[in-house]
């Protein structure tokens, strides 16, 4: 129990300060940083050219200076990530890297070069018929124009060998984060809703080797525990599990999430790489391979019976989303999925976030009702 | 017979004819498609699918008043309010069917593609799950440098190709390359006949009315590979020509004070108050981004200067291309103002604006204003809002021209 608190506390703490951690875990590694707009961001690329991949994700801060480009209905971790790029906030920062995934965030792509111009912005364009053969191709081609730019700016060529590296350490990381939903899906109490959130979201600000140990050490520790019971097993599903207060109701009301389908979480790592193929190939299949994901193309929409079947896996009583306030895609694919858990008779909280949301009175009523509905 | 009519009537009977011909289609068992806007459907006239357009039908249903029950229809299903309302529209009619101002068949298959914006993706995917049909896509990848990347046009290419394959597999007939490039020569010269209308709008006064552009749209998105389509633009240029060489201007009365641009959708519902505001004013709308849009043109048999020319299209485009694009329009058409609408539907065309106007108004000096609106949900646009940005365009344009007679511009 020490063990794995220690542990936690020390990843919540990171997860909490992401400016704090980002500047200790350049100077542990003696790397520059490059940030990583979410989502699908290649950051084996990044870390092969000897940077830290650090993720950005916004913040709960109070919108100024980007309402000078972006109307009140935009989404709001693209107008923090504008706000704090104006700001100043991510001068660290060498470079970022940014998919257009959304109407959005191609929008900020172009913004980025004018509103935040001390930092060089290098777009990633992704396919979204990535089952042909041509999107196939399009995508290691877009791979390979991204990593000659990060070559660029690191001054120095990304040798094939070096990027297997970085390639196999980011797999044995996926692995670990796959292991560790394992054994915190049967430690609900130890591992609480906020917990699991921060221990997954420290990822983005440490080095992956640094965050592969402490998750390995952790997952370790849990398995030593004794499973623990929890009045409401939830699954949750959306772009990313804050704001943290959402969370603490969560907790507040005796509500686990036992297993997820967010961004920020599990969709980075739920894909294992195919075996075969050099590093290239396989970060390409790995987008291929995903499913269920609003922001790539898939004509079977299979993200209704995914989460269906995460909830017979996990035993959860439940499904909450998680909606991004002006997320097209996600907003999109909610009736879709909504009617299919309706006919599976599946549960739900359909819960809609902010970044800058500073009153939670609604939703924790929401969370309550619901947590005793189910408990 | 219809050489004597106008292009005006000529229009409305190709726009009648569009409809119905689409309905017989589906009654006599014919495939028929659901396309966006912007797609290559010279792969649908090849093989004779008919095509309707969910986007022309949605602002046919805005226009006419009757957009609220079908948005209500989706919202209800748990549609969020913030999402297109073009979608919502036809979102709510693939379950309702029936629409007082303006039918079409439901489709059999649907075809989508990305050129215009990632929203249609999730759209048609949508649509295809919930109607079980099948889906053609075409992802055409943000072009966030000037050109189009060749990486990017090889993967177009090989995806027009692929849609053939899915096309001939759907409708079991023999793909007609014969018939495909003279479709393409056809789709090239009613773009083609298209931009040379509305090139007119450059002439003082201009003989075209960017309202009246906004319905003559109708047929550049809906059936721009027919020869009718291209005859129509013709007819359409000439009788503005005409107008050109006798000094008329856009409207039987009133003189035209001042040219603007209109950048953005038209605010559908609300398509006469928005127009009779401006033209009270002596403000016409002499161009849009809309003329640029549909100048698809490429060579015939140029299977990858197709794939570029959908690429390169204003929305899927970064800001350099868009802003110069627009300066040029400014300085071609001697704009007096530019109308923004910021429209609630399209995040694309909003989380540009700020940056295109401030751009517009460094290099040209072109005074502006942004109105909020939508295209098609009615309960976004504040007529009084409106006004009083118009009336400051006014007060700015008015400004503008006592400075320039004075020699301080």
């Amino acid at each position: 129990m020490n063990n794995a608190q220690t542990i936690i506390d020390a990843l919540c703490e990171q997860a909490l300060h992401p400016a704090l951690a980002v500047a200790k875990s350049c100077r542990d590694a003696g790397k520059d940083a490059v940030g990583c707009f979410p989502i699908y961001t290649p950051e084996e690329l990044v870390y092969a050219a000897g940077f830290l991949p650090v993720g950005m994700w916004g913040g709960s801060t109070e919108i100024k200076l980007a309402d000078r480009y972006l109307q009140g209905f935009c989404c709001s971790i693209m107008r923090s990530n504008i706000e704090y790029g104006m700001r100043g906030t991510y001068n660290r920062l060498r470079a970022v890297l940014l998919p257009t995934l959304c109407d959005t965030l191609k929008c900020i792509c172009e913004n980025w070069k004018v509103a935040v111009s001390q930092l060089p912005v290098i777009p990633v364009v992704y396919p979204q018929n990535r089952s042909l053969p041509a999107g196939e191709q399009y995508l290691k081609d877009e791979f390979s124009r991204v990593r000659l730019e990060l070559e660029k700016l690191a001054g120095h060529p990304i040798t094939d060998e070096v990027l297997e590296k970085a390639f196999a350490l980011y797999e044995d990381w996926r692995s670990a984060m796959r292991e560790f939903c394992e054994a915190a899906s049967t430690h609900p109490k130890t591992i609480n809703a906020k917990v699991r959130h921060l221990v997954i979201k420290a990822g983005w600000f440490l080095d992956k080797a640094v965050h592969l140990e402490k998750i390995r050490a952790l997952t370790a520790a849990l398995k030593e525990l004794p499973e623990e019971p929890c009045a409401v097993r939830v699954v949750a599903t959306g772009l990313m599990a804050e704001p943290v207060g959402v969370l603490n109701l969560m907790v507040e009301n005796g509500m686990a999430i036992v297993a997820d389908d967010l961004a920020q979480e599990s969709r980075q790592f739920r894909t294992p790489a195919r075996p075969e193929g050099d590093a290239l190939s396989r970060m390409a299949w790995r987008v291929m391979d995903q499913r269920g994901c609003p922001f790539l193309y898939e004509v079977e929409k299979t993200r209704g019976q995914m989460l269906i079947d995460l909830v017979r896996q996990y035993k959860a009583d439940a499904v909450v989303t998680m909606l991004m306030k002006f997320c097209d895609p996600d907003e999109f694919d909610y009736p879709i999925y909504k009617a299919e858990l309706e006919e599976a008779k599946i549960p739900h909280l359909y819960l809609e976030v902010e970044q800058q949301m500073d009153s939670f009175g609604q939703a924790g009523t929401r969370i309550q009702s619901f947590a005793e509905m189910i408990g | 017979m219809e050489n004597t009519l106008t292009s005006k009537q000529l229009l409305a009977k190709l726009q009648s004819e569009h409809y119905a011909g689409a309905m017989q289609a589906k009654k006599e068992g014919k495939l028929v498609a659901w396309a966006t806007s912007i797609c290559p459907q010279e792969l649908l006239e090849t093989l004779d699918i008919d095509v309707v357009y969910p986007e022309n039908h949605a602002a046919a249903i805005g226009a006419r008043k009757d957009a609220p029950q079908f948005i209500a229809n989706a919202e209800a299903k748990g549609y969020s309010t913030d999402i297109c309302s073009y979608a919502r529209v036809n979102m709510g009619y693939a379950d309702i069917q029936f629409s007082e101002a303006e039918n079409i068949p439901m489709p059999d298959l649907i075809f989508c593609c990305s050129n215009i914006c990632n929203t249609v993706i999730k759209w048609y995917e949508n649509l295809a799950k919930t109607l079980h049909i099948p889906l053609v896509m075409f992802d055409m990848p943000f072009n966030h440098t000037f050109d189009v990347p060749e990486h990017s046009i090889r993967y177009m290419r090989g995806q027009i190709e692929y849609a053939i394959q899915q096309l001939v597999d759907i409708t079991g007939k023999k793909f007609d390359y014969d018939k495909f490039s003279e479709v393409m020569k056809v789709s090239s010269e009613s773009a083609l006949w298209w931009r040379r209308a509305t090139d007119l709008g450059r002439n003082h006064p201009s003989p075209l009315n960017g309202f009246d552009m906004f319905n003559y749209m109708a047929m550049i998105v809906c059936a721009r590979g027919k020869e009718s389509t291209r005859d129509l633009f013709k007819l359409w240029h000439d009788e503005m020509a005409e107008k050109v060489r006798l000094g008329k201007g856009p409207w039987k009365e009133g003189e035209e004070k001042y040219r603007i641009m209109w950048d953005g959708i038209a605010c559908w519902p609300h398509l006469s108050v928005t127009y009779k505001t401006l033209k009270k004013y002596g403000i016409n709308m002499v161009t849009s981004t809309y003329p640029e849009s549909w100048t698809i043109v490429y060579e015939q048999n140029d299977l990858d200067g197709m794939a570029r020319a959908y690429s390169a299209n204003y929305a899927n485009r970064n800001l350099d291309y868009g802003t110069g694009n627009v300066i040029k329009l400014v300085r071609d058409f001697d704009l007096d103002g530019i109308v923004y609408h910021s429209n609630r539907s399209c995040k694309l065309m909003d989380f540009r604006q700020y940056e295109v106007q401030r751009r517009i108004e460094g290099a040209t000096g072109v005074p502006s204003v942004v109105f909020d609106g939508d295209q098609t949900d009615p309960r976004i646009f504040s007529q009084a809002q409106y006004e009083t940005r118009i009336q400051a365009l006014v007060e700015m344009m008015e400004e503008n021209k006592i400075k320039k007679q004075r020699g301080d511009l």
